[in-house]
């Protein structure tokens, strides 16, 4: 559902403003937003995606400015399923040419496919690699052979995996 | 090979120097170490005020940065070496000709620092190439950059000719450039270079 300009203006009168829509509705709204003339965001400075792992849903957040008329920001919410076939969302570029590498980098982090992007391309990590490494249940390879400081996680994984940590550290964890 | 120390100087006194060839062709090379010209990360605003006015790098012959390595004796390694960026950082070292030398700058290229777990971090470039010297510091000063050039004067004063490393057959000319693997890179280390220390 598009929403008026007043709730819209009422969201913005708000600490925290921000929108939730469906996915089949998020290039309606998002042009609505921009064109129109009591909004006008023109602005999208930041995509990015937060991965609700006990909701099984990954959630890509546009935060939209308006510099014409001074006001924002406005995070405007899609949800999509994790499952990587399932994770797509339409691609906000054609609205706001700004976000064609923001949303690649969704992609690459998250997994996140984006309908309609122009050149959905890996852009921080390399092309054959094949996780997304900021998703929650991403595990990294295992190079913890040599830790000299490690706690936490780390020490369980050097453990794990039989790297060498100094004496020092193992006795003072006792 | 060592010349009486008196005798040295009474002939210096007369304009005769007389040394080993060795140490003029130590001498020579120590005096005009160029670096490789690229930075990775915020340790190399620290190695470019190294090379401006304040600090000077060209007091010990070091401030001419060549844009090839093909020019260069001297890797200054400064910065976070991420997994796609190793690949390249081992092909510039494989370009450049012997004798070559290796300073690991900052704690990210010693060990990968703050960023030691990350997911694209490389824990320390020696996992690839040989290093001489280690500077540690996030960023490390612009007088720790000049004290490493400093030690390494030092190796390169202290080496031999009938030893050097370069000169061997069984030192590698190439070290194997890493491959973009589906999940990390391939090998993650050189074994030949680097072996976690033994327990």
């Amino acid at each position: 559902m598009i929403p008026t300009v007043e709730q819209v203006r009422e969201m913005l009168a708000t600490k925290a403003a921000s929108l939730t829509v469906e996915r089949e509705q998020l290039l309606a709204v998002a042009n609505f937003l921009k064109t129109e003339p009591q909004l006008q965001f023109d602005f999208c400075s930041c995509v990015t995606a937060v991965d609700y792992i006990k909701q099984d849903c990954i959630e890509v957040v546009y935060h939209l400015y308006s510099v014409a008329l001074k006001h924002g920001p406005l995070a405007l919410k899609v949800r999509a399923p994790r499952a990587l076939e399932q994770c797509r969302v339409p691609s906000l570029t054609p609205v706001w040419r700004g976000c064609e590498f923001q949303e690649r980098e969704a992609f690459d982090l998250f997994g996140v496919k984006f309908d309609g992007h122009p050149d959905l391309r890996r852009i921080l990590m390399w092309d054959e690699f094949v996780d997304h490494p900021m998703r929650k249940d991403y595990v990294p390879p295992m190079d913890y052979e040599w830790e000299p400081t490690p706690h936490g996680e780390t020490l369980a994984r050097a453990k794990a995996q039989g790297g060498v940590v100094p004496a020092s550290v193992l006795e003072a964890k006792k | 090979m060592a010349v009486d120390p008196k005798l040295q100087s009474d002939l210096q006194k007369q304009g005769v120097f007389v040394m080993p060839v060795e140490f003029l062709y130590n001498w020579s090379r120590k005096s005009s170490i160029w670096p490789v010209q690229f930075g990775l990360a915020c340790c190399a605003i620290e190695m470019i005020a190294a090379a401006a006015a304040r600090h000077d790098i060209a007091r010990f012959g070091a401030e001419v940065f060549r844009a090839s390595p093909r020019q260069a004796d001297l890797m200054i390694v400064s910065g976070t070496v991420t997994k796609k960026m190793a690949p390249q950082v081992v092909r510039l070292y494989n370009q450049m000709p012997e004798p070559k030398y290796v300073i690991a700058m900052g704690a990210c290229a010693i060990s990968g620092g703050p960023f030691k777990d990350g997911y694209n971090v490389l824990k320390g470039v020696d996992r690839y190439i040989p290093v001489d010297i280690y500077i540690p510091g996030c960023p490390p000063r612009p007088e720790a950059l000049l004290h490493a050039l400093m030690t390494l004067q030092e190796k390169i004063s202290k080496q031999h000719l009938n030893e050097a490393r370069w000169y061997k057959k069984e030192t590698p000319a190439e070290f194997p450039v890493p491959q973009y693997g589906a999940h990390d890179l391939e090998p993650p280390a050189n074994p030949k270079v680097w072996e976690p220390p033994k327990k």
